[in-house]
């Protein structure tokens, strides 16, 4: 996308475009492994309940492809961290194993709420606010930093279609597999 | 085709095979579709030799994604009102990923019944990899 659709603001903050695309809904309902046509198949899907192609329930997630900070995303021109001639683009001056922690932190819990299904040709807003934050010390990886995140995806008409709840955590120590 | 209240009782337990044998190419499609291309997930060079994993292995949101195929699969299409969970563990090249949904309760809410399902999606060693829960509409 580009920079002149960020920007929009709702509710006072920066929001994000995120158009509900056939290809992109059917790409992402291979890639977890779900054949069911609602998915991809517009003749079966107009005769369903639904009456259209919707999107698997965890899709609103791959919005990240229309952010255009994403961090797990290579972007033009700049330093990625995955490897190439070397094992890796970036090279960190402490050394050692930074990898998984190295600025992006894990995937500890995701929520959603539907307030109805999200269809192919909706164009969705995105907004995101930080959520509760808190700590915890764990006996391997030592103190642990839990933060959540909440997004709003409203439909053209400013309904909320998607409320989505992320709870990231933040290692102190690379916990050894 | 729509789970009915008629046809499920509190207690009751489902399960089905989400993924057996999984592959780093699966891997690979999700960190397309979704757009998370974190190398940990698609580059076994940097996840081996930089992260010091024993190999790539799964987003968790890929592990939610075949979860929430065993769900709607079970109550329909369109029909879930809330979906979410915890990652408890990894998932790794080559684990096979069995999900079961029990049914906690059935209520009526605002003139719908829903269900509300626990969810346990475990690996071949029974280690529980996701924990979560759906609510989701019946028909009468």
């Amino acid at each position: 996308m580009h920079k002149a659709d960020r920007g929009v603001t709702f509710n006072g903050m920066a929001a994000m475009r995120f158009p509900i695309e056939a290809g992109h809904v059917m790409m992402f309902a291979r890639s977890i492994g779900d054949p069911n046509p609602v998915y991809f198949d517009e003749t079966y899907a107009r005769a369903s309940e639904v009456g259209a192609i919707i999107a698997p329930p965890t899709f609103v997630q791959a919005s990240a492809q229309f952010d255009d900070e994403y961090p797990l995303r290579p972007k033009i021109g700049a330093a990625w961290f995955g490897s190439g001639r070397e094992t890796t683009g970036v090279k960190r001056s402490s050394g050692g194993s930074g990898g998984s922690g190295s600025g992006t932190g894990l995937h500890a819990e995701q929520h959603y709420t539907y307030h109805r299904p999200l269809r192919v040709g909706d164009v969705l807003t995105a907004t995101t606010r930080p959520g509760e934050r808190w700590e915890k010390v764990g006996r391997r990886a030592g103190k642990l930093v839990f933060a959540e995140t909440i997004t709003e995806f409203r439909d053209e008409h400013g309904e909320l279609v998607v409320t989505a709840r992320g709870v990231g955590v933040r290692t102190e120590r690379v916990v050894e597999a | 085709m729509a789970l009915s209240a008629r046809d499920i009782e509190v207690g009751q337990t489902f399960s089905a095979i989400v993924v057996e044998d999984l592959k780093r190419t699966q891997i690979v499609q999700y960190a397309g579709a979704s757009g998370d291309y974190n190398p940990l997930h698609s580059d076994e060079v940097f996840a081996t030799q930089v992260a010091r994993y024993p190999s790539v292995f799964a987003h968790g949101m890929l592990t939610m994604g075949m979860t929430s195929r065993m769900v709607t699969d079970l109550v329909g299409d369109g029909r879930l009102a809330s979906f979410g969970g915890r990652f408890t563990s990894q998932v790794f090249p080559g684990d096979d990923l069995t999900t079961v949904a029990t049914v906690d309760a059935i209520r009526e809410e605002a003139s719908e019944q829903l269900v509300e399902l626990s969810l346990h999606t475990r690996n071949q060693d029974g280690v529980e990899v996701f924990a979560g829960y759906a609510t989701a509409r019946l028909d009468p």
